[in-house]
């Protein structure tokens, strides 16, 4: 027998007799097709007040964030990096949201469009959704934003849309299954909470092991009717 | 496999006690984790809720784990992945060095994964001309040690700052050796810079998964360095290596159960990264793996399915019950003498190691509960070590003396008189012996229980006596 079928012999030999081999494919096409949200962490109600916990919490997990208007992002983008003696230069992928940004047309920063290589310091991101919940941000992976932008640069500078921040997991999952359909998922989903850090030594919380040192979040509230587009896209 | 002393369960421990540098790291245990979970914990109403969810979702998925294996399998393949089944250790490995081959791997890059640890794959591939390099900067530096984890979630936590700077001097001889080494944030950055490297270098990077989604075909790491990201993003291939009852059915049931996961393990709401990969690379992607396999391994899981050990596949190797175990806290992970150390070991070690070899590990508890008590997965622990010592017992694998006692223990108790009499002549003789003292260094027929610790002299008579004496005022 070949090793998956003595597997399954050997698993289905534990569950035989128990209910009928129609009804558990039933109850498991079931599940899969309802997927029950569970148990709940009760959340803010309104925008702002979603808006404001998940700033809250991402900042008890040691991410830096900037609540900015529409149309503000370059300026905050740029403030950002002056203000931490960093280079005008970012790598950043195709993604439109990102191209909307208004970079002044002289002094505005170097943009480096593609996945990074590692010799990047500062990398931008479109986040698809954050989570007020947790202070959590999800990107999806693709050429508008490529997993290594997320993970080789020394600072990570992520843009979400006030709009798209979301109480749980559980609603953004919703939104993931209506934007890539018939249960496909994009290649890689990060969930974010806070930049890369390591208690191996001792038990004494470094900030900064493999991942990013520092995540800034712009969080852009009253997103612009292009912004909105480009998302539903 | 990984070499087994479990058998030496009481010779390690006695070595434990008396080392002062594994004592002074297990201090780090004590302290930190408890406080942490409490705090997170307290901080969620629906905590509670979410175990009983967690708990009814994985029962849920092992019942059915046949039909949400193939359903996964399936959502694999339709993105382009590959997944193997392997039924152990053997197969497993054979599987990984296939692949690694037909890519002609020289260096592997590993996220932490305890099922690699179980199937010792890195001396498998030493063997075999690959480099495996752990990432995670605890197993990086086990690794270097030549040992192996004492914990699931901090594998290093036995090790004091001052030994990882001395193994970092050994190991990285190209780096000026009067560097400032004093602070942990030189070590990490130290880490930091050399596995950088290692990551671009390799050709193939494995990972192992905290869960796989039935629904979507996904494996899923929880990590804090972000160690496992770059492992599994910049190779051309990624292995994905998973026990099989790792599979949750839906993205919602993945998400209940990191709920109580991250807050159990370190009191984080969410650890930094939860990383959900499907498939390899798209086409219109512009980084990620060529090739992704999954090895689905049973490795003697499926055995424990309809057993009274069928409970224990709910664990999702959060490290609580070891963090809250007064044993782990006086002897740490190796004493336990194989991969999985503490409750969980001492329950998952006789099943994958034989009761031969691990039998041992489930008297290495005081029956104290508190495991029980902060398991996310309501994993009752503590009756399962007992189901392990009453199968010892059955398979006279305790030594003859115990089971002399036990059997004469066992006809006094069928019958009451003489059981009572009995004992009220061993209580009162034991108090008349200890006048004065109050506990006994040595006592007969308990040698070797005494040799650690002392036997505290009895008070106010037995049970059944002190009963008949205070029940009249009380019931009244
Ligand atoms: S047995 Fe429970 S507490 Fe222990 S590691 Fe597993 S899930 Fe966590």
């Amino acid at each position: 027998m070949s090793s998956k079928a003595d597997i399954l012999a050997s698993i289905r030999k534990a569950t035989k007799g128990r209910k009928s081999a129609a009804q558990r494919r039933k109850d498991v096409e079931a599940r899969i097709s309802e997927h029950p949200a569970g148990v709940l962490p009760e959340g803010p109600r309104t925008l702002a007040q979603k808006t404001k916990k998940f700033a809250e919490k991402a900042k008890l997990a040691a991410a830096s964030v900037d609540i900015v208007s529409a149309g503000d992002e370059a300026q905050a983008i740029s403030k950002w990096l002056r203000d931490h003696n960093l280079p005008q230069t970012i790598c950043q992928g195709s993604d439109a949201r990102l191209k909307k940004i208004k970079w002044p047309r002289r002094g505005g920063p170097d943009i480096k469009t593609g996945p990074s290589d590692g010799s990047d310091l500062v990398g931008l991101s479109h986040g698809f959704a954050g989570i007020s919940e947790s202070g959590t941000l999800v990107l999806t992976s693709g050429a508008q934003n490529p997993t290594t932008i997320n993970f080789l640069p020394e600072n990570h500078i992520v843009v979400v849309d006030a709009k798209d921040i979301e109480n749980d997991h559980e609603t953004v999952w919703q939104r993931l299954r209506r934007r890539y359909k018939n249960g496909k998922m994009p290649r890689t989903v990060n969930m974010i909470t806070g930049p890369s850090r390591s208690g191996d030594i001792e038990q004494t919380l470094i900030m900064g092991a493999h991942g990013p040192v520092r995540l800034h979040i712009i969080v852009v509230k009253g997103a612009t009717n292009a912004a909105r587009k480009s998302r539903r896209a | 496999m990984v070499e087994v002393h479990s058998p030496e369960f009481k010779e390690n421990s006695r070595k434990a006690l008396k080392d002062k540098q594994l004592q002074r790291a297990l201090q780090h245990v004590r302290g930190n984790f408890i406080d942490k979970r409490a705090k997170s914990i307290a901080d969620l109403p629906e905590f509670e809720a979410l175990r009983d969810n967690a708990r009814d979702i994985k029962n849920h998925a092992l019942e059915h784990l046949d039909l949400y294996l193939e359903a996964y399998e399936e959502r694999v393949v339709a993105q382009g992945g590959h997944v193997h089944w392997a039924r152990d250790s053997i197969e497993a490995r054979g599987l990984v060095l296939d692949i690694c081959r037909k890519v002609n791997a020289k260096t592997v890059t590993k996220g932490k994964s305890m099922i690699t640890e179980e199937i010792a794959l890195n001396e498998f591939l030493e063997k075999n001309g690959i480099t495996p390099i752990e990432t995670d900067l605890g197993e990086y530096i086990i690794q270097l040690r030549g040992e192996h984890p004492s914990h699931i979630i901090a594998p290093a936590v036995h090790v004091t700052k001052d030994q990882v700077a001395e193994d970092f001097k050994k190991a990285h001889t190209h780096l000026p050796p009067d560097r400032s080494m004093d602070e942990p944030e030189n070590l990490l950055l130290e880490a930091r810079g050399i596995l950088r490297e290692k990551f671009i270098a390799a050709d193939v990077g494995i990972t192992g998964a905290n869960f796989l989604v039935a629904e979507t075909g996904t494996s899923v790491i929880v990590t804090n360095e972000g160690n496992g990201d770059l492992t599994q993003t910049l190779p051309k291939v990624h292995i994905v290596m998973a026990s099989i009852e790792k599979i949750v059915p839906t993205l919602e049931d993945m998400s209940q159960i990191l709920r109580v996961l991250a807050r159990s393990a370190t009191g984080q709401e969410m650890s930094v990264y939860t990383t959900l990969s499907t498939g390899p690379k798209r086409k219109t992607d512009v980084d990620g793996p060529e090739q992704y396999h999954v090895i689905l391994l049973d490795n003697g899981r499926s055995n424990m399915l309809g057993t009274e050990f069928q409970d224990m596949l709910r664990c999702i190797r959060c490290g609580a019950c070891m963090n809250h175990c007064p044993v782990y806290h006086s002897v740490g992970g190796h004493a336990y003498g194989w991969v999985y150390p503490g409750p969980m070991g001492a329950v998952l070690t006789p099943q994958l190691i034989g009761v031969d070899k691990g039998g041992h590990l489930p008297n290495a508890s005081t029956f104290c509960g508190r495991c029980e008590e902060v398991c996310p997965m309501r994993i009752p622990l503590p009756k399962m070590m007992r189901h392990w010592r009453e199968r010892e017992f059955e398979r006279h694998l305790m030594p003859s003396g115990q089971r002399r006692y036990l059997q004469l223990w066992a006809w006094m108790a069928k019958r009451p008189a003489i059981y009572r009499l009995a004992t009220n002549v061993v209580t009162t003789g034991m108090r008349i012996l200890a006048i004065g003292r109050g506990r006994f260094k040595k006592f007969l027929m308990a040698g070797s229980w005494t040799a650690e610790r002392d036997l505290p002299a009895p008070q106010g008579g037995t049970f059944v006596s002190q009963w008949k004496r205070q029940r009249p005022e009380q019931v009244r």
